[in-house]
């Protein structure tokens, strides 16, 4: 059995870890709420945008000279996986979470024969995979500095993106996030943005004639390259309001375990403690009666 | 009749403005200024640097943009913009470092012609900026 002290240490051991995890968890829920309203005040670009070229490639005359973006190029080759992780760990399975996603997502890959280039944003991304796919990962971003998600980080990762389709690095691109559902429930997503995948949205489709200026080609041809960091931006907002979320839900599971080891050490040292008071009158009794 | 309509600029982060008592907004459209008034046909265009004028019943004001889309659809005036700045609040520094990084951008050999005219028409319209 643990003595005395050794018990006393480890309570206030754990108490003061639980101190710790319990100001992440208020830390995280101050964030959680700027994020959530960050994400929500995004939405409506992300949507406006999506309907407008939705509204655009569905009037498109031409289909045959469409630009690649949006058709893709032909082929189906080589696969580019963006990896969107936290920069930061104790966020419960966050982190663990997309990259079981990507992983299983790549083997499904590799099993048909398809080349694989992988680009991680956020450092713990980079951490998981680099020990399996070090020689699929092609670049690796974080925004380690950047406080919040902002539109700027997201549009440097959109032009490396676009860049390396314009060399013909690859021929699918598929972004990995998690989409913030609630507190507790945060959902991994794959997304495919090149070439794109339209959500069929019957009801916003508007029969309504547009007149162009210039013409559809040129303008899609200006859009998608911006819908390319709306969606990267979208993911990343999802991402931050989901890492807050659920590092906020881990921490609170974090302070109740300790809680929980701290009344159950705090019952044994007051056991041994009387345990020790019992031992020593039983020998002060027995010495006095041998007198 | 009222000969007002709703505007709404939209930037990634946030909704820009919204109102819904615009009587005329100029737009510095690809090809050349457009105005826009209620009852307008359906259109989607894009934007170059320049500046939006909106007049409203009781203001009128003005917005820098880098770049954007334009749409327009049931007399709502939709522009998607991811660098937009009220030009009353501008502030010099912020404008000066804007120039400097779009000549920059100027001296880059590898742009093509489309951008160089883009980039020669921000620094433009940035440089008239600073001088009110």
């Amino acid at each position: 059995m643990a003595s005395l002290d050794d018990l006393k240490k480890r309570i206030s051991s754990v108490k003061s870890t639980q101190k710790i995890t319990k100001a992440m968890k208020m830390v995280a829920a101050a964030k959680l709420r700027r994020a959530q309203e960050s994400a929500e005040r995004g939405r409506p670009y992300s949507e406006k945008m999506n309907n407008i070229i939705l509204n655009l490639s569905s009037g498109l005359s031409d289909k045959e000279n469409a630009p690649k973006l949006l058709t893709g190029s032909g082929e189906d080759k080589v696969h580019l996986c963006v990896v969107m992780t936290a920069d930061r760990g104790l966020c419960g399975g966050f982190n663990s979470n997309i990259i079981k996603k990507a992983k299983s997502y790549f083997k499904k890959l590799s099993d048909n024969g398809k080349t694989l280039k992988i680009i991680t944003v956020g450092s713990k991304g980079y951490d998981q995979l680099k020990r399996v796919y070090k020689d699929n990962i092609i670049e690796k971003i974080s925004f380690k500095e950047s406080k919040n998600a902002n539109y700027f980080d997201a549009n440097k990762v959109g032009k490396i993106i676009i860049e390396k389709f314009e060399n013909k690095e690859f021929d699918v691109c598929t972004i990995f996030y998690n989409q913030f559902k609630n507190v507790i429930t945060q959902i991994p997503q794959e997304q495919q943005i090149i070439p794109l995948k339209m959500t069929e949205d019957e009801t916003n489709k508007s029969e309504e004639s547009y007149e162009f200026e210039p013409d559809e080609d040129e303008i899609l041809g200006n859009l998608l390259p911006k819908n390319i960091s709306t969606q990267i931006f979208k993911a990343m907002l999802e991402n931050s309001a989901s890492e807050q979320g659920s590092r906020m839900s881990a921490m609170d599971n974090a302070t109740r375990n300790a809680g929980e080891m701290v009344d159950k050490l705090t019952i044994e040292y007051n056991r041994s403690r009387q345990a020790a008071i019992t031992k020593e009158l039983i020998e002060i009794i027995s010495g006095a009666e041998s007198l | 009749m009222s000969e007002q309509f709703n505007l709404e600029i939209v930037s990634p982060e946030k909704s820009f403005l919204k109102k819904d008592d615009v009587i005329e907004v100029i737009v510095p459209a690809f090809e050349g200024e457009m105005g826009i008034l209620k009852d307008h046909i359906s259109i989607i265009s894009f934007l170059k640097p320049g500046i939006i004028k909106v007049h409203s019943s009781n203001e009128e004001s003005s917005f820098y943009v880098d770049d954007g889309i334009v749409e327009f659809k049931d007399n709502t005036l939709s522009i998607l913009t991811s660098n937009i700045f009220d030009i009353k609040n501008s502030d010099s520094v912020k404008i000066q470092e804007m120039i400097k990084e779009a000549e920059n951008d100027l001296n880059d050999e590898k742009i093509n012609d489309q951008k160089r005219f883009i980039i020669s028409q921000k620094v433009e319209v940035l440089k008239s900026l600073g001088l009110n």
